[in-house]
């Protein structure tokens, strides 16, 4: 019997091992599915006509939406994110596999005094903080918030509050991390476990039986899904969270962690700064710095541009790639570029599979034009940069699809165009990619908020970084 | 070739048109002569108008399309508009409010995010807002301004089923539920389920045969609202002044000889409405509400301005109006070679005849000379022939001014 090819969508990440357990135990295990694999593709060991792709549990139900893959594994948190702002899409929430990571929480800092979302004080404005913006918006809309801005953030919620935000959305692996943190859980909206999900228009016409069929041992009979409770939000006090510390900061600086934290510490330390649980190894969010009048947190670069904008932090030290990316978004915007720091240097470029037949921006325009690939999907963790680069070159009709990090693993099956960032270009060669067209160097530099960085009291002080900055550089 | 229309929104057609535009003018006419003012609010507003708690249900407001503006880096999400009403009160707020009332008027697009994009996401609405309007005799003007409105549109069947919000809310607290609770009843009963009103259990068998009396509170006059009164005495001072006002209300309707129905369900949606309520139907189709909203103001940060008004819907309306409503070009002025002097002479002509007050179109492309009520062929220098388009009779003229006279009337 001939089966009809069957495609599955797995997670990286935290489910990873157990995912992988599960998928030994009832025979459908995939060669390279285990934490230290650098393949992307995976094939199944016993099923020819089954194969995987490794994602970022966050791509996965955008890619079983959109039906590039049949199944999918992940949590039920991303899943959520999805069906809270789209909920007639085609994503099917087949069955709970059961393995249960933390919950989803909403808390605040710890100061506010209040233990249950029933205690927040209505009226005034909201700032929520939520790597989940459609989860964030929902529950705004729910609690009947007057006025709400939500900060969508790459990672790293739970720094925000009290001072950068009054509520954040996150996922919480136990009580206890939230917190070391300072943070208090309000509420939990639901526990976050496993799922397997379909992409309907798989279920109606292909056969996915024998796949289904192995899964079905394993799913949890109850569903432990709480319903997101209704909340009345009817106490009286105002909400004012000052922590006088943090406001006390005449500077606010936003510090990178990640890939970016070992240049920058490395730089910082060329300049003069010390940073306590930063200058080394990363070991406080909350670096205490020599200089009494500046205050740090450490946050995603990709999260920069945007709270500098809202005024957060007057200052910080992200990748030229993420202001474009900012800028292009927000025309209007209040951030620029202060300083080029000149370290942390990469190509932003556009690439495509070895096997497409282009070599440059007009072949590929030429290609699309003559419908042999309408509409061209467009994979970029940089969507406003993509955005921008796709019209200024005519490329009509394009698809983008957002992701979160790995973006080279999306050619040539789900995306046909890849806009991504490379030092040596040497992955993309081993991915079998080749680079059509390069957008700009980017490089680590130092960013501000014009209108906040030129206040008195604040100017002297922000020119004396620069100068500082200027030294380092040069050395 | 695939229709590359977006999901869920409206091209209107010539013949679409031409039957909007003749309900607005109805409307505007309408409005004008009862001393309503013309207002029109921008299509993109900030979200926070419509979350205040009273405005719209966590219902409506998923169904809303917000986004961040180009300048949205703080996080302000902004609106396609969802409602009319909603705007005209901001409106009002930012440059009306020295005045204590205002009669104004409009004709909007709303949006309404439909998840199968079978039906309408974009829909037409006409709306009067009587802001300032205290007195239960402006919650009659504006119910019989809409039916005014749908009388001169020459609709027929047009019911009008009368609620009353306040009392619906007197009920509920009646009821003594807790906070959480009550929302929820108040939500459900908003978006249309009124059987949870009814599953609400309670101790006290004296309310809940007052509940099944307003349940199926159905009647037609005044009269009946005062032997609803007569039944209910042990009611709160809440619900007894809501039916009050209610009562006052349906007298002065009898009085003015507007029929209607007293159907406690007959409020949908809006939880801005704190008294009398109204829907117009005309068949199964709903065709129009309103009522009384005098928190909305206020809430929205307002002076304590009691208000009222109404919406007809332009799509259901458009749908009912199956009149034929003519609009073809009049006169067809063409040329036998298009040579430049004909052509001048053909706009010449058009222009003067348009001048006159006729319609005239070009014949620059072989247009069908049936549909027009007249042609008039040019060819060489002055030699015109005037035809009656749907009877061929043909003619010779040599100036405008005969061309005038014999199709002047």
């Amino acid at each position: 019997m001939k089966y009809q090819p069957v495609k599955l969508a797995l997670p990286k990440g935290r489910f990873l091992s157990s995912i992988a357990k599960l998928l030994g135990e009832v025979g459908l295990d995939f060669a390279n599915y285990h934490e230290k694999t650098r393949q992307y593709a995976l094939s199944s060991t016993n099923f020819p006509h089954l194969s995987a792709k490794l994602f970022q549990e966050k791509d996965i139900p955008i890619q079983v939406a959109v039906g590039n893959y049949d199944l999918g594994i992940c949590g039920l948190d991303w899943i959520d994110e999805l069906q809270a702002r789209y909920p007639a899409s085609t994503l099917v929430k087949i069955a709970n596999l059961g393995y249960g990571k933390g919950s989803i929480c909403v808390a605040a800092g710890n100061q506010l005094g209040i233990s249950c979302l029933d205690e927040l004080p209505c009226g005034g404005l909201y700032r929520i903080v939520s790597e989940y913006p459609n989860i964030a918006e929902a529950l705004a809309l729910n609690l009947r918030m007057r006025e709400f801005k939500i900060f969508p953030v790459w990672g790293d919620a739970e720094i925000y509050p009290p001072e950068n935000a009054d509520l954040a959305i996150l996922w919480q692996r136990d009580k206890s991390n939230l917190e070391t943190e300072g943070l208090i859980s309000l509420a939990e909206l639901f526990p976050v476990t496993a799922y397997l999900i379909a992409c309907r228009k798989s279920l109606e016409n292909k056969d996915l039986s024998q796949i289904l069929a192995r899964l079905h041992s394993r799913f949890t009979r109850y569903d432990t899904v709480v319903e997101t409770r209704e909340f009345s939000t009817h106490s009286q006090h105002i909400l004012k969270v000052v922590s006088t510390d943090w406001q006390a900061k005449k500077i606010k600086l936003a510090l990178p962690d990640g890939h970016q934290h070992r240049p920058t510490s490395q730089f910082l330390k060329q300049a003069g700064f010390h940073f306590q649980g930063y200058s080394e190894k990363l070991t406080n969010r909350r670096p205490i710095a020599d200089l009494h009048w500046l205050g740090v947190k450490v946050i995603r670069p990709q999260d920069m541009p945007l709270q500098v904008a809202n005024g957060n932090f007057d200052l910080a030290i992200t990748g030229k790639d993420w202001l474009s990316d900012h800028l292009y978004r927000f025309p209007s915007s209040p951030v620029e570029e202060l300083l080029n720091l000149d370290f942390g240097k990469v190509k932003i470029v556009v690439a495509v599979s070895q096997d497409m037949p282009v070599n440059d921006i007009d072949e590929l325009r030429l290609l699309v034009q003559t419908g042999n690939l309408t509409p061209i999907r467009v994979a970029s963790e940089y969507i406003n940069i993509a955005d921008k680069y796709l019209r200024d070159n005519h490329i009509s009709p394009y698809k983008l699809i957002p992701t979160w990090g790995a973006s080279e693993a999306f050619l040539p099956d789900d995306a046909d165009l890849l806009i991504d960032n490379t030092q040596t270009g040497k992955t993309l060669a081993q991915q079998q990619l080749k680079i059509i067209d390069v957008l700009f160097q980017s490089s680590a530099c130092l960013i501000g908020n014009k209108n906040n960085i030129s206040l008195p009291g604040k100017k002297e002080k922000v020119e004396s970084l620069i100068q500082a900055f200027q030294e380092a550089r040069s050395q | 070739m695939e229709n590359q229309k977006c999901k869920g929104m409206q091209d209107l057609l010539p013949e679409d048109m031409l039957r909007f535009r003749h309900i607005q003018s109805v409307f505007r006419n309408c409005c004008l002569k009862w001393g309503y003012k013309e207002v029109r609010t921008p299509t993109i507003e900030y979200l926070h108008l419509f979350t205040a708690t009273g405005t719209l249900t966590p219902s409506k407001l998923r169904t809303v399309y917000s986004f961040l503006d180009w300048d949205g880096w703080s996080g302000e999400r902004v609106v396609l508009k969802p409602d009319g009403t909603i705007p005209v009160a901001r409106l009002y707020i930012d440059n009306l409010s020295e005045h204590e009332s205002a009669r104004l008027f409009y004709v909007t697009n709303i949006f309404a995010f439909e998840e199968t994009g079978k039906k309408k996401r974009e829909r037409w609405q006409f709306g009067a807002e009587f802001l300032g309007a205290s007195k239960f005799a402006a919650d009659a003007e504006i119910i019989l301004l809409a039916q005014d409105v749908l009388h001169k549109l020459g609709l027929k069947n047009v019911e009008l089923r009368l609620s009353h919000a306040g009392l619906v809310k007197a009920l509920i607290k009646e009821l003594k539920l807790s906070s959480l609770e009550e929302a929820k009843l108040a939500n459900c009963i908003l978006d249309g389920n009124w059987q949870a009103l009814a599953e609400v259990k309670t101790n006290s068998l004296e309310l809940n045969s007052l509940l099944a009396n307003i349940l199926d509170l159905k009647g037609k006059s005044g009269n009946f609202l005062q032997n609803i009164k007569a039944l209910t005495q042990q009611a709160s001072p809440k619900f007894k002044s809501a039916l009050d006002n209610f009562t006052n209300i349906a007298m002065l309707l009898d009085s003015l000889d507007c029929n209607y129905q007293i159907d406690v369900r007959a409020i949908s949606g809006f939880e801005y409405y704190t008294g009398i309520c109204f829907q117009l139907l005309c068949g199964e189709e709903k065709i129009g509400g309103g009522g009384r909203y005098d928190a909305l103001i206020p809430l929205m940060g307002g002076k304590n301005t009691p208000a009222c008004g109404f919406a007809l819907y332009a799509d259901a309306i458009m749908e009912l109006l199956l009149m034929e409503i003519r609009g073809e070009s009049e006169i067809l002025v063409k040329g036998e070679k298009l040579t430049t002097e004909v052509v001048t002479t053909c706009f010449t002509l058009a222009q003067s005849l348009r001048e006159a007050g006729h319609i005239v179109e070009l014949g620059l492309n072989g247009q069908e000379e049936q549909n027009y009520h007249w042609v008039i062929s040019v060819s060489g220098k002055k030699l015109l022939v005037l035809k009656d388009g749907k009877q061929h009779q043909e003619r010779k003229v040599t100036s405008l001014a005969e061309i005038l006279s014999i199709i002047g009337d």
